[in-house]
């Protein structure tokens, strides 16, 4: 009994997978500009722009079914996320925040399409990319609207409160604006991309690992290729909910640095 | 075994974040389970919301891997 269930063959342990899996190296070449992670996004581009321009060709009153794809995907960012959060003035920032919903739906995705099965997003280097895009965007947009001096004044001294808060209040609002809210938009896709990549290499190698144990450990093993399965799953939830957060949380930026005050 | 202990740290950490979203989202259910038509309104603040909530928990991941 106890040589059935003991871990392993001959003394070969596990390695459970760490952040190390997501250092891939380079497909050819020796420079940091040809890995994995860097023809995804590439080929995200493609499959975006092949996609909608497919989508979007012949259109017609009675929509094919590519259309209709095409359509509601557009319709959703465009009166859910767009109109609904930034208001009249919406029309201006549709282009931006379709083009970032569907490059960041499309590299999540990527997670979970079999051969590819890595999100880029979990290299936080893109991530950090997409949040500066944003924080200049909002920013601009703020300072557009209102003025240098009037958008940093409504950022730095909120209206309506007591005059001595402000010594509380003031660092907080800065730091929020400048620092927390790039960083956090970033940071949060990047988590949960990583997370999530590293629970499914979790499940499935250990899975692997079980198999090639002793013969009490292999009946184990389809219990965790199952959990992996089923995982896979709930990543593709995960990964939908994480381009409607970044790109709803966008759109919000940008309402709140359009609104006449705070 | 070998390991490092930020990630227990990080792990009690990351309770208070998780009881935070957690209200939030009880708050925003209960609110549009009241009143339907105020979901537009409501939307926007519980994610804002959300995002603040979240945003201790990500410090938190940074520094259990920057520590």
């Amino acid at each position: 009994m106890g040589s059935l269930f003991r871990l392993s063959g001959e003394g070969e342990g596990f390695v459970p997978p760490s952040s190390n899996d997501f250092e891939l190296p380079p497909v050819f070449g020796d420079n940091a500009f040809t890995t994995k992670p860097i023809f995804l996004v590439f080929l995200s581009v493609i499959v975006v722009s092949v996609f909608f321009l497919l989508a979007s060709r012949k259109a017609a009153v009675v929509p094919s079914k590519l259309q209709f794809a095409g359509e509601s995907i557009y319709g959703f960012v465009r009166n859910d996320l767009a109109r609904d959060i930034i208001g009249h003035e919406f029309m201006r920032f549709v282009p931006y925040l379709f083009t970032l919903f569907t490059f960041v739906l499309t590299n999540n995705i990527f997670g979970i399409v079999p051969l590819l099965q890595f999100p880029a997003m979990s290299r936080v280097s893109f991530p950090y990319v997409l949040a500066i895009f944003t924080f200049v965007v909002f920013h601009y947009v703020g300072i557009r609207k209102q003025g240098l001096g009037k958008y940093l004044k409504d950022i730095m001294f909120m209206p309506g409160v007591p005059k001595p808060v402000y010594i509380l209040l003031t660092p907080i609002e800065l730091a929020t604006f400048f620092l927390v809210r790039p960083l956090t938009l970033s940071l949060r896709l990047f988590a949960n991309m990583f997370a999530g990549h590293l629970l499914l290499l979790v499940f499935i190698l250990g899975g692997d690992h079980l198999f090639k144990g002793v013969l009490g450990l292999k009946l184990l093993s389809p219990f965790a290729f199952a959990f992996g399965i089923g995982l896979t799953f709930f990543e593709f939830m995960v990964q939908c909910l994480q381009a409607y957060i970044f790109t709803l949380l966008t759109a919000l930026y940008i309402a709140g640095a359009l609104a006449d005050e705070h | 075994m070998t390991g490092t202990l930020n990630l227990v740290g990080y792990g009690l950490s990351a309770i208070g974040p998780a009881i935070a979203t957690g209200m939030i989202f009880a708050a925003y259910i209960s609110g549009v389970a009241r009143q339907p038509e105020a979901r537009s309104v409501l939307q926007p603040i519980a994610f804002l919301g959300f995002a603040l909530a979240e945003a201790l928990a990500l410090f938190g991941l940074v520094l259990a891997f920057v520590l």
